[in-house]
């Protein structure tokens, strides 16, 4: 098996903002864009950049739950709504919990190694502000085993799910050091987010984000372990970008030096009806990334940047661990060190990750590989990290529900 | 008789009212609470509602379905455990749907006084008539359950008074929620001297349950709340009066003193817009009963009178939103200001084009309500403006310190005249009952 037999490129990111509270353009009572508003703007963005929709053979579109949070399937007959251009052509939709959009951009790099396109537009979206957050957690509790957990689990499910990790981690490797990386993942968020634009946080002015972040949590009101700056919060938006092959790039007009280049990737799926073994590690995350860093060639030491799935400070914490970056039970010494801050040794969500840019579940894949994309080109103008030259490496790592899809890819720049 | 098993039969009369309509939610949240407890599983918990109003009682019961959703959406934590027997119900969806429907299956709405007569607790929130109240409790206490307790909501009548009127022996409480009851914090106790200390014990456990602040006050008229509220609005009519004599006309006077008594007050409205907002006439109530019970002091207003008999009433409409009084109002937002002569009302706009300049300019240092309320250290932010406020020597400076030392110097007497035990508690009621950003007792002014 070849996981990578021709050369596949993304470039051309585009995505809308990450709508919900903290932007200030956000009224939950007052109308906002919807599923189509949001696909067309992402949608429209790539193809602005990439020559027009002609230049499009395929597309394919990650999506969690619109049926439920928008009473709306079928969400690939949505991508022609994007342009005309798009008629007629081979679309889809591809669901796998929050790595929906992860799994929508290995649809596209499969499709052009299968050489079926040249040039596919993969989207994500999700669009959750549509219900109040007490409704959409069972919604999202749908991305664990609904028969098997959602009656005897929280109100407030997947924080609580992450919660019980943090409790066995806090048991394990105490509690305070372990709070403390949490509160300092959420100030390098907020700080990232600050400087993105379209980051849910970019209008947050708190003064001092690790005093807010550790907040004793209410377990009458929320969950047991975790408070809600523990939490990425509830998002509207779609992400879109271009994943094409040698041929596509020069159809579309873009050069290598402004695309990035999958080296590596791993998808890996685990048992949604088995319990992790260890609820202090990640392993599906680990074993996937592992693989995309074997498919790709390099070592942890090589990389520059990571988009990592921090649906949670929790989360944020053990794939520091599951990656390899830090051995079990020492993420919160990493973490606290700054070595994943932007001046950190491995900047991690330089542009606030879930937590900071936020997380329109479905759309987060894609945006993770938007992040990196513009990372890994110079394209990340306020939030730009220094690519070292020796280390040129992005990995984003996208986890669909309790670690049970994870996609994990690879990129360096074009050219 | 244990706490659920006073509870398993409770009335509320004047149950559509403004106040009846939250003590009846506030009450029925607790008593579906207790019915979900496994050892009250056998238990029926019912809620006579009673009014006089068919209209209102379905006015009623869509603000309880409304306001029971909201308050399951809040626990849903602790529903989730209660309900974690019945295996039907999986999502939070389902959990919250089944709570607001068993909140709805404990309340009865009934226009029958007659429905209440097997209540072991009476709340009262009828209108602040003390005729009346003593009628209701004395049909209760022919007809009733032999032990029933009276929880009134009376706001000024002294409770020894309605025991003895109605010869209840001590079966009654003073039990005042502040408007609206689901959203305000506090609740002012008063005991008559006769009353049961089992009233108190369970007033006590009660307050603490459905999350209230109790403040104790002595049994006499207008208690705390209303002994400060209703000197300060006499105030701010006199004030009105002394301004016009100045020279300003009687509706440039309420609107300065309306946002003095707002903005530099720091207070969440200003005091014409909380008299429409208690109603005309039910601050007339209050200032008769008191009038009639304290002597040596002038509580009446011959202004609030005279608006009375004009047809001025203040107040909300049945679907809540507010009725004209001093002030005319827009979407509950003051947009004219009443001339009681004509009846018309002058636009606020042309008003603060003139007055504002009269007012004189704000200092710099002016905190908002909303800002005072959500600061940790608003004491020296409201410090520092005051200080400031006392150095601009405006008119607007002039109607706040008056106004702030008129308030301060009821509260002392409140202490004094031994209704309130001591300042804090004056405080704490003005800060919990009237969301105040300051108690008024205070060295600000």
């Amino acid at each position: 098996m070849n996981p990578l037999r021709r050369k596949v490129y993304m470039a051309a990111g585009s995505t809308t903002v990450s709508l919900g509270t903290g932007r200030k353009e956000f009224h939950p009572k007052k109308p906002r864009p919807g599923l189509e508003e949001h696909i067309r703007e992402a949608g429209q963005g790539v193809l602005a950049q990439i020559g027009g929709a002609a230049n499009v053979d395929e597309g394919v579109i990650g999506n969690f739950m619109a049926a439920r949070f928008n009473h709306q399937g079928h969400l690939g007959a949505l991508i022609p709504s994007i342009d005309d251009g798009l008629l007629w052509k081979p679309c889809h939709r591809v669901e796998g919990a929050c790595a929906s959009g992860g799994l929508a951009l290995l649809a596209g790099i499969r499709s052009v190694l299968a050489e079926t396109s040249e040039v596919t537009l993969a989207l994500g979206t999700e669009v959750q502000n549509s219900v109040k957050a007490i409704y959409g957690a069972d919604i999202l509790s749908g991305a664990g085993w609904f028969r098997g957990e959602r009656k005897h689990g929280h109100a407030h499910f997947f924080p609580s799910v992450f919660s019980d990790r943090a409790g066995h981690y806090f048991e394990q490797f105490g509690r305070d050091r372990t709070r403390n990386a949490f509160a300092r993942w959420y100030r390098n968020a907020i700080e990232n987010a600050r400087l993105c634009p379209t980051a849910q946080e970019f209008h947050n002015t708190t003064a001092d984000l690790e005093a807010l972040a550790l907040r004793e949590p209410n377990p009458h009101t929320f969950v047991d372990h975790l408070n809600v700056f523990d939490c990425s919060k509830v998002s509207d938006g779609a992400s879109a970008i271009a994943i094409v092959s040698e041929d596509g790039l020069s159809r579309i007009g873009v050069s290598k030096q402004d695309a990035v280049e999958v080296v590596g990737w791993a998808q890996l799926e685990a048992d949604l009806t088995r319990p992790p073994e260890d609820p202090t590690r990640l392993e599906t995350t680990r074993r996937t990334v592992a693989r995309a860093l074997e498919v790709a060639g390099i070592g942890i030491g090589d990389l520059a940047t990571v988009e990592c799935h921090d649906c949670f400070t929790m989360s944020g914490l053990l794939s520091v661990e599951a990656i390899g970056l830090a051995a079990h039970g020492e993420g919160p010494d990493y973490i606290c060190a700054g070595e994943t801050a932007r001046g950190g040794s491995v900047p991690f969500n330089t542009c606030g990750g879930l937590v900071g840019w936020g997380h329109p579940t479905g759309a987060t894949g894609v945006r993770q590989a938007i992040s990196l994309w513009q990372q890994l080109t110079g394209k990340a103008e306020n939030w730009q990290v220094e690519i070292p030259a020796n280390r040129p490496y992005g990995l984003q790592v996208n986890m669909g529900g309790n670690d049970k899809t994870v996609v994990a890819i690879v990129y360096k720049r074009g050219g | 008789m244990n706490y659920p098993e006073r509870l398993e039969n409770v009335a509320v009369l004047g149950a559509a009212g403004k106040m009846g309509s939250g003590i009846v939610l506030l009450t029925a949240l607790e008593m579906a609470d207790l019915s979900l407890d496994p050892a009250n599983r056998d238990k029926e918990f019912t809620l006579h509602a009673v009014d006089v109003s068919p209209t209102a009682l379905k006015g009623l019961v869509s603000y309880l379905r409304e306001q029971a959703l909201k308050a399951a959406e809040k626990k849903a934590v602790a529903l989730r455990k209660a309900y974690a027997h019945r295996e039907d119900l999986v999502l939070n969806s389902d959990i919250i749907r089944q709570y607001v429907q068993d909140v709805m299956d404990i309340v009865h709405p009934t226009t029958h006084l007659s429905d209440t007569f097997g209540s072991t607790i009476v709340f009262e929130a009828a209108s602040e008539n003390p005729a009346l109240k003593v009628k209701l409790f004395s049909e209760i206490r022919a007809h009733g359950h032999p032990d029933v307790w009276i929880f009134t909501n009376t706001s000024s009548i002294p409770i020894s008074e309605l025991d003895r009127k109605a010869e209840l022996s001590g079966r009654i409480i003073g039990f005042h929620f502040y408007n609206p009851p689901a959203v305000q914090k506090l609740v002012e106790l008063a005991s008559g001297g006769t009353t049961r200390q089992e009233l108190k014990d369970f007033s006590a456990a009660f307050a603490k349950r459905i999350r209230k602040v109790v403040v104790p006050s002595s049994d006499t008229a207008g208690f705390i709340g209303n002994g400060h509220f209703m000197r300060d609005l006499l105030h701010a009519i006199a004030e009105a009066g002394r301004l016009t004599a100045e020279g300003h006309s009687f509706v440039e006077a309420v609107y300065m003193i309306n946002k003095v008594s707002q903005e530099y007050l720091v207070r969440p409205m200003g005091i014409f817009q909380l008299i429409d907002y208690v109603g005309l006439d039910v601050c007339q109530c209050i200032l008769k009963v008191m009038d009639d019970r304290i002597p040596g002091e002038l509580l009446h207003s011959a202004l609030i009178d005279e608006l009375l008999a004009k047809g001025v009433r203040g107040g909300q409409f049945p679907d809540g939103s507010q009725r004209d009084g001093f002030l005319q109002y827009v979407k509950g937002r003051p947009s004219g200001v009443l001339d009681p002569e004509s009846l018309a009302y002058t636009p606020v706009d042309s008003l603060a084009a003139t007055c504002d300049v009269k007012l004189g300019a704000t200092p710099a240092s002016m905190i908002s309500w909303k800002a005072a309320l959500a600061s940790a250290n608003s004491d020296q932010s409201i410090a520092a403006f005051y200080a400031d406020v006392r150095k601009t020597g405006t008119l607007a400076a002039d109607i706040a310190t008056r106004y702030g030392k008129r308030s301060c110097e009821i509260g002392r007497k409140l202490v004094a005249d031994g209704v309130a035990a001591n300042d804090e508690d004056v405080n704490r009621l003005l800060l919990t009952g009237f969301f105040h950003a300051y108690g008024p007792i205070n060295s600000y002014f």
